[in-house]
């Protein structure tokens, strides 16, 4: 019976985290500029791939696997804030325009 | 269907997504027209490749290429750090104009000490357009 919650728990995960996934890359083209793609790449890519890692860990059960996804999730939860950051200042400082539809520029000086 | 056709079903399904995922995310890195989004492309990309070696490892039952993944992410993360200062160092975008308003003195001052100042020709006029005014750029 808990395998079989396992395995259905495991099945659901990675539907969301795929669809996640195809949101992600989706948004990189519906999305006007570099500074609002960054949304989609970065939260919903790492949302999707956590999922999928999540969805291993459940299926797997073993202590190893379990570890090591969590090592993987939690080591991109936290560099792909940074990057994205990293990324969007540097655009900002080279001076990338904002999109037209843009209401709002708090960096400018 | 019982749970385990469930879960193979899931799985096909998320092999196609993220395939599409894969073909659309390319042609984001074809297209451009930045260089900061073939950038952030490249990002994703590694991404998506994480999800997929996740996705396969159920399939497989080859927990073996979750370090793989944790090793992918590692680069990915390393080479986005590494555009992101290449971006900022070669201070110009693609059409040649030079990096311009949101730099502070200090930034400036650093750059013209190294020689990303060569990338900015010295007959540039020294007041330089706002931000802003690259709006339709």
């Amino acid at each position: 019976m808990l395998e079989q919650v396992a395995l259905i728990v495991a099945a659901l995960l990675v539907l969301i985290g795929a669809f996640f996934g195809l949101f992600a890359a989706i948004g990189l083209w519906r999305l006007p500029d570099i500074y609002t793609r960054m949304h989609s790449a970065s939260k919903a890519g790492t949302l999707g791939s956590g999922l999928l890692l999540i969805a291993l860990a459940v299926h797997a059960g073993d202590t190893s696997t379990v570890l090591r996804a969590a090592a993987g999730v939690i080591f991109f939860l936290l560099t792909a804030p940074i990057s994205a950051h990293l990324l969007a200042k540097a655009a900002y400082a080279v001076g990338y325009p904002l999109t037209g539809e843009s209401v709002r520029d708090e960096m400018k000086k | 269907m019982d749970a385990q056709a469930f879960l193979d079903w899931s799985v096909q399904i998320a092999l196609v997504l993220l395939s599409i995922s894969f073909l659309m995310t390319i042609g984001r890195v074809i297209v451009g027209p930045t260089l900061p989004d073939r950038v952030l492309a490249l990002d994703l990309l590694v991404a998506a490749a994480i999800g997929f070696i996740a996705v396969l490892g159920i399939k497989t039952g080859f927990t073996l290429y979750i370090d793989i993944a944790i090793a992918l992410g590692l680069v990915g993360f390393l080479a986005t750090v590494a555009f992101a200062r290449f971006i900022l160092s070669r201070g110009m975008r693609e059409d040649g104009t030079p990096a311009c308003e949101p730099l502070t003195a200090e930034q400036s001052a650093k750059l013209s000490a190294t020689n990303a100042s060569s990338l900015v020709s010295p007959a540039e006029p020294v007041a330089m357009p706002k931000m802003g005014d690259h709006a339709d750029a």
